[in-house]
């Protein structure tokens, strides 16, 4: 059994991941982008004497360099979902109220840099000798050092985040319309690896040490399964993380490489700038109203049209 | 209207960072790295419990005994697996005065492996290192 969890689901689980990635990412290297699509959220760049602020320039690129700077803050900070809005209809005035909704943007971060420092911090049983960096991330992560061994502030992150993500879809009844079963099983999935996670290292405790022995063989390819003993629920943790690794290349959370092909994020507007002929285009063959006229002149005069070439 | 360029370093990026842990350890040297304990001689051939019990939760059995003994001044445990074996709950008399001799050679062995930094030490001093 700790052979099939331990050894062959993870070699699995990785070799889907990767070739999952390439395959998508490729797949999606090939589709055709004929047409300059960005979104463009400011003054576009024009003529000399209209100003733009630094904000601007960026929500409204003209030049890769800005492009950069755009995906930065996507990926980085949510920076469009920053500006994601509720619209309500308030009951007593019947109007219409657009107002900031910034829950969304607040865990989706918590979420998924909570989601990046515990990928790092899980770098320990990766990698020998431990770089120092993993140190620093540690020691920030667990510095309120409550409890023996410390809580770390991300695993406290992490759960509430995919709470709140979960929640939102229930509680609200425009986003149980539209959630899907593939919606709720993702974050089931993450927040059973967290939950699992965070059950091993404060209350059920797991030999680290042969976690670790397994984990570097299985890397350096001769795997062994540690004679000590690993609990049940370090491999029901494993598995589904390696449910997640297979699944990630084939579902929604593939946002991940998708953010990059986006059209509308990855272009500057150089739109008026520059001349873009649409490379599609075809020598299409015409025919034209004089040359249909030369074609069919005697006809058309005997049906008694009006020509205009007389 | 096909970045061809721009995907083919985006995959490799991805394949660098992503394999990262296959051949970190094979440049570093270190991936058939193991920990080796080494016990005192003179040390019976039990602990006070079982060894899985000891190599997964022995830092829940020292948190124990310091709370046992700093708050409730109760010195005495028996032990769950050796039932009527009495021990006098301390790392450094029992733990390390009478089989863990050397720190550096037992403790410090495994929790550099899995790069942990226990706070025992922080009070436990041992003296000449």
């Amino acid at each position: 059994m700790s052979t099939l969890f331990g050894v062959i689901l993870p070699y699995a689980a990785i070799a889907i991941f990767i070739l999952g990635m390439l395959y998508k990412v490729i797949k999606w290297g090939k589709s055709a982008v004929p047409f300059r699509i960005p979104t463009t959220c400011a003054q576009e760049e024009t003529l000399p004497w209209i100003k733009r602020k630094p904000h601007e320039k960026l929500d409204n690129p003209s030049n890769n360099l800005a492009v950069v700077g755009r995906m930065l803050l996507e990926v980085l900070i949510f920076r469009s979902l920053w500006r994601n809005t509720r619209a309500e209809v308030k009951a007593d005035s019947q109007k219409l109220i657009y107002s900031g909704s910034k829950f969304l943007w607040l865990f989706g971060l918590l979420f998924h840099w909570s989601l990046l420092v515990i990928l790092i911090r899980h770098c320990r049983l990766f990698f020998e000798p431990v770089p120092w960096i993993l140190d620093v991330v540690e020691n920030i992560d667990g510095m309120l050092e409550i409890m023996i061994p410390t809580l770390y502030l991300t695993d406290i992150a992490i759960l509430l985040a995919v709470t709140y993500l979960f929640i939102r879809r229930v509680v609200f009844s425009q986003l149980r319309y539209i959630s899907l079963p593939a919606d709720y099983f993702a974050l089931l999935l993450i927040g059973g690896v967290a939950v699992t996670g965070v059950l091993l290292r404060i209350f059920f405790h797991t030999d680290v040490e042969a976690v670790k022995e397994l984990a570097m063989s299985v890397l350096r390819f001769s795997p062994e399964v540690p004679d000590q003993s690993i609990s049940w629920l370090f491999y029901f943790h494993l598995a589904m993380v390696c449910t997640l690794l297979a699944y990630f290349p084939f579902s929604k959370m593939m946002h991940a490489g998708g953010i990059f092909f986006s059209p509308t994020r990855n272009m500057a507007n150089t739109n008026r700038v520059k001349r873009h002929v649409n490379p599609w285009d075809y020598p299409v063959k015409l025919h034209p109203y004089h040359e249909y006229e030369e074609e069919f002149h005697d006809k058309m005069k005997q049906a008694g049209l009006p020509l205009e070439k007389e | 209207m096909y970045d061809t360029s721009k995907i083919v370093i985006g995959i490799i990026v991805f394949l660098a960072v992503f394999t990262i842990p296959f051949w970190y350890s094979q440049v570093s040297g270190d991936a058939d790295e193991m920990p080796e304990i080494v016990i005192a001689p003179e040390a019976g051939d039990q602990c006070v419990e079982d060894v899985d019990y000891m190599r997964a939760k022995h830092m829940d059995l020292l948190n124990t005994w310091r709370n046992d003994v700093v708050r409730g001044a109760d010195r005495e445990y028996e032990s769950d697996a050796y039932p009527g074996v009495i021990y006098d709950k301390s790392l450094t008399d029992t733990c390390l005065g009478q089989c863990h001799t050397n720190k550096s050679e037992f403790c410090d062995q495994c929790h550099t492996y899995v790069n942990v930094e226990p706070g025992c030490w922080e009070c436990h001093n041992i003296v000449g290192e």
